[in-house]
């Protein structure tokens, strides 16, 4: 049995400066539980755009968005925020960790912004959430002192930390040599196949996206292969 | 749960950037100091300076003047009632100062719950003699203890001993300036005419220096009794009450009162000397001008400050929107760090501003016009703390609720994107 997690329906978008274009054209495709679908395209055809909305963050378009069945149109930008965080997990292109904190802390911030649990158990998820990434040992350093690598999967347990529906990449490994790129998609092959964690991930990385269970193109705003 | 969860990330911030964060907030500890201790200061020596007058000066002084009197006979008269008439060069009626019904209106203040208390005096017109010379003057005649407890007689008489002007018998405290003139020491004897020819000796147990030298030129003090005794009058004789009351502020409308009770004139102090309350409320005004600038300058470097902190956080406050916190979360964070600034710089501006009042206060300030001051004079008054208090929270408030705004505002998908 599959049920829906994300519903798009005849999404569009405009950018208005300096003049009018629309850069989305009536999106319209679902995503099931457990599934591992990547977005590809060229640059420019608009897929990051589509994450954006797909995420909440961004709520200039027309059509219509469902997350686990509830309608995002209607939302105020708090309800959204609280939507982002608990249900979505994002990881960027950079890994924008906060170096205030250290990395346990950085994992735990979602969690302790949800509130559900208490600041001890937050802890012990965000621990074995970077467990499940192989940096535990790294948990009381600041993220300015790890590589590249290390410093996504941190971004990767922070997305994980409040067991979101969905987890969202914009270019996870577009900063990584071929070595970490390897290690950051056995991870998510290893969320999807282990843990049937959904997963949406924008790449122009075709070998990832091969990789993928589904394929989802886009050319000129348009889906044009799924 | 999510208050500590923000003040932890704004503490953080804060140490993150703890030289910028202590430079602002040496900014308001600066200001709130100046403004505690200039307004301290500034409130002193107003108090000070009223105090050369308030101290000295009755509250309301009833005394009886001498003027024609304003019902004429023909006034009287109901024949011509309804008739305009004009007399002219009406003259006083050959009429004491003195106060008639004295021992009546002393009952009605011991009655009177708003009266402090009351002395009476007697004002004498006099000639100093020294030598062939007549040096004009005025002998206060005094009630020594009341004076002393009401009016600070003690604080003003700089040399010699008070009290002696009431034990022992036709004694004097000369003022400083006439005692000069006069080359009297004390224990000297010095003459005295009345202006109605009248001679008297009087012995000199002190000198009395209000501050005021004009006032020390003439001004003496002498028992009531030898006051009475100097101008060959009896026991009840009194030209002036003078009353303190529980509160200045009452003092104008208790002074008509008391005119149409007694049928006397009655001056309030308000009326007597309002150029110095002008004076007071002008200088009290510019030190709060002053204080409240410099408060403002420091909000302007908080708001610069956390400017510039948004400017270099931009991601941070990308990436907690997109983790899930609102817009509200982070204007509340940036606020904190503001308000934090605000409390703990204000708060040490208030300690030092207490040790920079005291440091004042202990500052040696010597004049000759004013005896009773050896230091400059400090006002503590908790009104002055609390204000400060409350405007550093205040500023801070306002100097980090833009740039809060701002921040609260940043689209984290414009920040992503530009990466």
């Amino acid at each position: 049995m599959e049920s829906i997690i994300l519903q798009a329906n005849t999404i569009s978008k405009y950018f208005h400066d300096p003049s009018t274009i629309q850069v989305l054209k009536e999106i319209t495709f679902s995503l099931n539980k457990g599934e591992f679908t990547s977005i590809i395209g060229k640059s420019g055809c608009g897929k990051s755009t589509l994450l954006y909305i797909l995420s909440t963050m961004d709520t200039d378009y027309t059509g219509d968005l469902r997350i686990d069945g509830v309608g995002m149109r209607d939302k105020k930008e708090g309800e959204l925020a609280r939507v982002r965080n608990e249900k979505i997990g994002f990881v960027f292109q950079f890994h924008y960790l906060l170096n205030e904190f250290n990395v346990l802390r950085n994992v735990m911030l979602p969690g302790l912004k949800l509130g559900k649990y208490s600041e001890k158990e937050v802890e012990e998820r965000a621990y074995q959430k970077l467990k499940i990434l192989g940096i535990e040992k790294e948990a009381l350093k600041i993220p300015n002192q790890l590589s590249g690598g290390q410093k996504q999967r941190v971004a990767i347990a922070r997305a994980m930390v409040n067991d979101p529906l969905i987890i969202m990449g914009d270019e996870p490994t577009g900063n990584l040599d071929k070595k970490n790129t390897e290690i950051v998609f056995d991870i998510f092959k290893e969320l999807s196949d282990v843990y049937n964690q959904t997963l949406l991930i924008v790449t122009h990385d075709n070998e990832f996206a091969n990789r993928t269970h589904r394929i989802i193109e886009m050319e000129d705003g348009r889906i044009i292969r799924m | 749960m999510n208050f500590k969860l923000i003040n932890s990330i704004a503490v953080s911030l804060l140490v993150a950037r703890w030289k910028q964060t202590l430079v602002a907030a040496i900014g308001v500890t600066f200001s709130i100091t100046m403004f505690i201790a200039l307004l301290s200061f500034m409130s002193g020596l107003n108090d000070m300076l009223d105090g050369l007058i308030v101290n000295r000066t009755p509250h309301i002084r009833l005394y009886n003047e001498i003027q024609a009197s304003k019902n004429q006979p023909i006034d009287l008269s109901k024949e011509y009632k309804g008739h305009y008439n004009f007399i002219r060069s009406v003259k006083p009626k050959n009429e004491r100062a003195q106060i008639h019904n004295c021992p009546a209106m002393i009952k009605a203040l011991d009655n009177d719950d708003r009266v402090l208390g009351y002395a009476p005096k007697i004002v004498a017109q006099v000639f100093y003699n020294v030598g062939d010379i007549d040096l004009t003057g005025v002998i206060n005649g005094v009630n020594v203890d009341e004076e002393a407890r009401l009016f600070k007689f003690k604080d003003y008489v700089t040399a010699g001993n008070y009290i002696d002007l009431k034990n022992i018998p036709n004694s004097i405290i000369l003022g400083k300036g006439a005692a000069e003139k006069m080359l009297a020491n004390i224990g000297d004897v010095v003459q005295v005419t009345t202006s109605k020819g009248e001679r008297m000796q009087l012995k000199v147990v002190g000198y009395f220096q209000s501050g005021i030298q004009e006032v020390d030129k003439v001004q003496s003090y002498a028992s009531i009794s030898t006051a009475q005794k100097l101008l060959g009058e009896s026991k009840n004789y009194i030209t002036d009450i003078q009353v303190k009351l529980k509160d200045i502020a009452w003092a104008p409308k208790m002074a008509k009162e008391y005119a149409n009770l007694f049928d006397i004139e009655a001056v309030d102090i308000q009326t007597a000397n309002s150029q110095f309350e002008t004076g007071s409320s002008i200088r009290t005004l510019i030190s709060y001008a002053v204080g409240i600038t410099l408060l403002i300058v420091a909000g302007f470097g908080i708001y610069n400050i956390l400017n510039m902190m948004i400017y270099e956080k931009m991601d941070s406050i990308a990436i907690l929107k997109a983790t899930g916190f609102s817009g509200n979360d982070v204007n509340r964070i940036f606020i904190t760090i503001a308000l934090s600034i605000g409390f703990f710089g204000g708060g040490m501006g208030l300690f030092l501003g207490f040790g920079l009042s005291n440091i004042i206060d202990n500052v040696p300030f010597n004049t000759a016009s004013l005896p009773t001051i050896k230091t400059f004079p400090i006002n503590y008054n908790p009104k002055f703390y609390f204000i400060g208090a409350v405007f550093s929270l205040v500023t801070t408030y306002l100097a980090g609720y833009f740039p809060s705004r701002k921040a609260s505002k940043i689209d984290p998908v414009v920040i992503i994107r530009g990466k």
